[in-house]
C-alpha cells in the first residue's frame, strides 16, 4: 500500500471514529472524574454497548440472562432490556409492523400479521446510558446519576418514585417496579463489569449481536469496528450522547 | 394486549401520572389565577373588583394548601418527598417545587393575608373570650396595636408583597408548565409555549372560580351581588380567556405547518382517544361557548338576572374547559407512545390511591378548608363591603 | 420589647417567626444530608458501591473453562466456539464457586436448539436455520448434532 493511501485511510479512519455517534462519546472520555474505589478505578472506563442488527436472531437469551441475573420481575411492563422485530415493506418505510411479544422473553413466534415482501430483523433495545442524559438532568433529588464510568444509574434509596424520569427517556427503558415502588432500568450490569466480567445479556448473546466495549480501554475491539463499520444512534436529533451504537441500523427503526 | 393499538415500548404499557397528576396543575392553576385576580386591586387599583379581593386570597390559600396532596398521594415513596429541600436538583424543573410552594405559601399568600386581616383580628380577638381570643391573640402574634401609623405600615408591606406575589404567582405555576414543555422526549408536550399557556390558562381558571364563588356565597349570605364587580370581573375573565385561545391555536397551527415525525401519531390520538376531553369539553364547551357568552354580554345590552345567568355558567364550563386542558396535556402527552407507532389506553381505577375516588376528595377538600376560613376569617365585614 | 419597636412591633414578630423557621429548616438539612452526597456528582456517592454490590448470576465462560477445558477444545474450529457456556446452559456462578449441589439442567433439545434454529423471516440468511417439521423428524437434535461441535463432517 502507498503512502498516500495509507495516509488517505488513516485519515478517514480517524474522521470515521471521531464523527456520528462516536464524537459525542469522546469528549465525555478525555473528561476525568475523582479517582475511585482500590481494585476498579472508574474513570479508566467509558462504557457502552455495540449492538450489531446484523447478528441478531431474536432468539431472546439476552431478555431472559437479563431477567435472571437481576431479578427483573416476569411481567408486562417490566423490562431492562427486550428486543423488538420490524417487517418494513419496501414500498412503505414510514409505516414498519413492529412487535415485540413480552419482550422478546420467549423468543418469537412466526409474526401475527406477515407483510409480504418485507425485510424482517431484530432489534435488541436497552438503556443507551447517554452521556447527555435527559433523565438524570430531571430528577429532582438526585436520585439518578452517571457514573464517572459513563453508566447511568438509580439509587434506590433516594428514588421518590415521581416518574419524571420515565417520562424523560426518549427510549422508554424506564419503568415503576411495583416491588420497590422506585424506578427501576439497565445498570450495565454494573456489579458484573466492575469486576472484569460481561453483562449478561452479552453473556448469554449466541451470535455476538450484543458486545459490551470501553471505550477507554485502547485494546478494546470496538475501536477497529468503529473505524471498519458505519454505527448509529437512536433517535440522534435528540442529542442524548446515547452510547448504545447499532451497527446495520435501518431508517425505519423507532 | 387489550388497549394497546400498534406498537408500544414494552414498559409503556401503563401510564405514569394519572389523574392526580392532573389535578395539581388545575388546583396550582386556581391559586395563580385566585392571587392575580386580587392583585388587580391591590396593584392595579381596579377598584370594582374589591369586594372580591380576600375572597379570591382565601381561596387561594384553600387551594393551595391542598396542592401538593395529589403529589404525596402519587409518589412511590411520599415519605421521601423532603429530599427535594436537602438535594434538590438544580437542572430539574421538578426541584423548584419545594421551594416556589413554600415560598408562595409563607412569604407571599400567607403574609399577605395576614396583613390585610390584622387590624380585623385584633378587634376580633379584643372582643372575644376564653379560647376564641387565645386563638385570636395568637393569630396576631400578640400584638394589639392598630393605630393609624401601624395600619398605614400594614397597607404598605401588604401592597409590596403583592407586587412580589405577581411573579411569584407566575413562578409557582410556570414551572409545572416547563416541567412538562422542557421534556424533549415527548412531542406533546415539548413546546416553549407550554409555560405560558399554563399560566394564561391558570388565570381563567382562577377568575373563574373567583367569580363562582362570589356569586354562589352572596347568595347563601343572602347579600345583594355586587354587579359592577362581577361585570369588571367577568370582564378580565374574557380578556385572559382570548390571550388563552390565541396561545394555544397558535401551538396547534405551528404544529400543523410543521408537520414533523411526530404529527401524524398526535393527529390520530386526538381524534380518537382524545376527541370527547380535547374537541367536546376543552375547545368546544369549555372555551369557545364561554368566549361566546362573555363576549355577548359586552356587545348587547342585558339585564342583571341574565348577565348573573350567563357569568355563572361561562364560569362553570370554563372550569371544566380547563380542567379538560390539563387532563389533556397530562394524560393525553402519555397515551401515544414514543415510538410514534402505537396508543395505550388510561384505564382510570376508582378506590385506589390514584384512582377516581380520591381525585374527587381531593377536589371537595378546598372548599371545606375554605369554609374554616370563611369562620375564621370572614371576607366581608360591612366595612370593607363595596368599599373601594 | 412591645415599646422597643414601636409600631414596627408586629412585623418584627412575624420576621423573627420566619429566622426561626429558617434556622430549623438549615439545621435539619446539615443532620439528613447523607454525608457523601455529591462527592463525584449530584448523587449518593455510596450508590455506586450498592450498584456494585450484587451478587452475579452468570459466572462467565472463562471461568467454565477452567475446570471443563476439554469442552474448549471440543469446540475449536466449530459453529459454537463463540456461543458462551452460560447461553445454554444458564446461570451457573454458584456451581462454579463450588456448590456442586447446583447442577445446570437437563435441556431439552428440541426446545433449546430450536429457540435458535428454528427458520424465522428476519434471521441473517447465513444463519443455520430449519424448518423442524421438514429435519430430523421427532428425534432430538443431538441424535445427529454434537452440541459442541455441531457441523456433522
Amino acid at each position: 500500500m502507498d503512502d498516500a493511501r495509507r495516509s488517505f485511510l488513516l485519515n478517514t479512519g480517524k474522521f470515521i471514529v471521531l464523527t456520528g455517534a462516536a464524537s459525542l462519546a469522546w469528549e465525555y472520555v478525555v473528561q476525568g472524574a475523582p479517582a475511585d474505589a482500590p481494585n476498579y478505578t472508574a474513570t479508566d472506563h467509558w462504557w457502552g454497548m455495540l449492538i450489531d442488527i446484523d447478528k441478531c436472531i431474536g432468539c431472546g437469551n439476552c431478555v431472559r440472562a437479563c431477567k435472571a441475573e437481576n431479578d427483573v420481575l416476569n411481567e408486562p411492563g417490566a423490562f431492562r432490556t427486550w428486543v423488538e422485530r420490524y417487517q418494513v415493506d419496501p414500498d412503505d418505510p414510514e409505516h414498519p409492523v413492529v412487535d415485540s411479544p413480552n419482550g422478546g422473553y420467549d423468543g418469537f413466534p412466526p409474526p401475527a400479521r406477515a407483510i409480504e415482501g418485507a425485510k424482517v430483523f431484530f432489534v435488541p433495545k436497552m438503556c443507551n446510558h447517554c452521556a447527555h442524559s435527559p433523565c438524570v438532568q430531571v430528577c429532582p433529588v438526585g436520585a439518578t446519576f452517571e457514573s464517572p464510568d459513563g453508566v447511568v444509574l438509580v439509587d434506590k434509596t433516594r428514588c421518590l418514585g415521581c416518574r419524571y424520569c420515565v417520562q424523560a427517556c426518549p427510549y422508554g427503558c424506564r419503568y415503576i417496579d411495583p416491588r420497590t415502588h422506585t424506578v427501576d432500568k439497565c445498570s450495565l450490569c454494573y456489579h458484573r463489569i466492575t469486576k472484569g466480567l460481561t453483562t449478561a445479556c452479552c453473556e448469554a448473546c449466541p451470535t455476538g449481536a450484543r458486545q459490551l466495549f470501553d471505550l477507554k480501554n485502547p485494546k478494546d475491539p470496538v475501536h477497529e469496528f468503529l473505524r471498519t463499520h458505519r454505527v448509529h444512534v437512536l433517535k440522534p436529533q435528540l442529542a442524548t450522547g446515547a452510547k448504545a451504537f447499532y451497527n446495520g441500523l435501518d431508517g425505519a427503526v423507532r | 394486549m387489550p388497549g394497546v393499538e400498534g406498537f408500544i415500548y414494552p414498559n409503556e404499557l401503563g401510564l405514569q401520572w394519572s389523574v392526580l397528576i392532573v389535578l395539581y396543575p388545575f388546583l396550582t392553576g386556581l391559586v395563580a389565577g385566585a392571587f392575580i385576580l386580587a392583585s388587580l386591586e391591590r396593584v392595579f387599583n381596579v377598584a370594582a373588583v374589591r369586594p372580591t379581593y380576600r375572597l379570591a386570597l382565601l381561596t387561594a390559600l384553600a387551594f393551595l394548601l391542598v396542592a401538593p396532596l395529589p403529589l404525596q398521594m402519587h409518589l412511590g415513596h411520599p415519605e421521601r418527598s423532603f429530599e427535594m429541600y436537602l438535594t434538590p436538583h438544580r437542572e430539574s424543573a421538578m426541584a423548584m417545587f419545594g421551594f416556589v410552594y413554600l415560598w408562595y405559601l409563607m412569604a407571599v399568600l400567607v403574609l399577605e393575608i395576614w396583613f390585610d386581616y390584622r387590624k380585623d383580628l385584633v378587634l376580633t380577638a379584643r372582643a372575644s373570650t376564653g379560647l376564641r381570643r387565645t386563638l385570636y391573640r395568637a393569630l396576631t402574634l400578640w400584638s394589639d396595636d392598630i393605630s393609624e401609623p401601624a395600619l398605614k405600615l400594614d397597607d404598605r408591606v401588604g401592597r409590596f408583597i403583592t407586587i412580589i406575589g405577581i411573579p411569584s404567582a407566575f413562578l409557582l405555576h410556570g414551572y409545572v408548565g416547563f416541567i412538562f414543555g422542557s421534556i424533549k422526549a415527548n412531542p406533546w408536550w415539548s413546546t416553549p409555549l407550554m409555560p405560558v399557556v399554563f399560566l394564561f390558562s391558570a388565570i381563567v381558571s382562577g377568575i373563574a372560580a373567583v367569580l363562582l364563588l362570589y356569586m354562589v356565597l352572596s347568595k347563601i349570605r343572602r347579600v345583594e351581588i355586587d354587579m359592577a364587580c362581577v361585570d369588571t370581573v367577568a370582564r378580565y375573565l374574557m380578556y385572559a380567556f382570548i390571550i388563552d385561545f390565541s396561545l394555544e391555536m397558535l401551538d396547534l397551527i405551528h404544529r400543523l405547518y410543521e408537520a414533523d415525525e411526530s404529527l401524524h401519531a398526535l393527529d390520530f390520538m386526538v381524534k380518537t382517544r382524545l376527541f370527547v376531553s380535547q374537541i367536546v369539553l376543552q375547545i368546544g364547551l369549555g372555551t369557545l361557548l364561554p368566549i361566546a357568552l362573555l363576549g355577548l354580554t359586552q356587545l348587547v345590552r342585558l339585564g342583571a338576572n341574565v348577565r348573573k345567568v350567563i357569568y355563572a355558567v361561562a364560569g362553570s364550563l370554563t372550569l371544566v374547559g380547563i380542567f379538560a386542558m390539563r387532563w389533556n396535556v397530562v394524560i393525553g402527552g402519555q397515551l401515544f407512545s414514543k415510538s410514534f407507532l402505537g396508543y395505550t389506553t388510561y384505564k382510570m381505577e376508582f378506590a385506589t390511591r390514584e384512582g377516581l375516588l380520591p381525585a374527587i376528595l381531593i377536589m371537595l377538600l378546598p372548599f371545606v378548608i375554605l369554609a374554616v376560613l370563611l369562620r375564621v376569617l370572614p371576607p366581608w365585614s360591612e366595612a370593607h363591603e363595596g368599599v373601594g | 420589647m412591645a415599646n422597643r419597636f414601636g409600631h414596627y412591633t408586629h412585623i418584627v414578630r412575624m420576621a423573627g417567626l420566619f429566622a426561626a423557621g429558617l434556622i430549623v429548616f438549615l439545621f435539619i438539612r446539615w443532620a439528613l444530608i447523607p454525608a457523601d452526597f455529591g462527592v463525584y456528582g449530584f448523587y449518593r456517592a455510596g450508590a455506586l458501591d450498592d450498584a456494585r454490590a450484587r451478587p452475579a448470576s452468570y459466572v462467565g465462560e472463562s471461568t467454565c473453562l477452567d475446570c471443563h477445558g476439554q469442552i474448549g477444545d471440543e469446540r475449536q474450529g466449530s459453529k459454537h466456539a463463540q456461543v458462551h457456556c452460560e447461553a445454554c446452559h444458564g446461570p451457573l456462578a454458584r456451581h462454579a464457586s463450588g456448590d456442586f449441589e447446583v447442577k445446570p439442567r437437563a435441556l431439552n433439545p428440541r426446545t433449546l436448539c430450536l429457540t435458535c434454529h428454528t427458520a424465522m423471516p428476519g434471521k441473517p440468511k447465513d444463519f443455520p436455520q430449519i424448518d423442524p417439521a421438514d429435519h430430523g423428524g421427532d428425534g432430538a437434535c443431538t441424535e445427529c448434532h454434537k452440541p459442541h461441535h455441531p457441523t456433522i463432517d
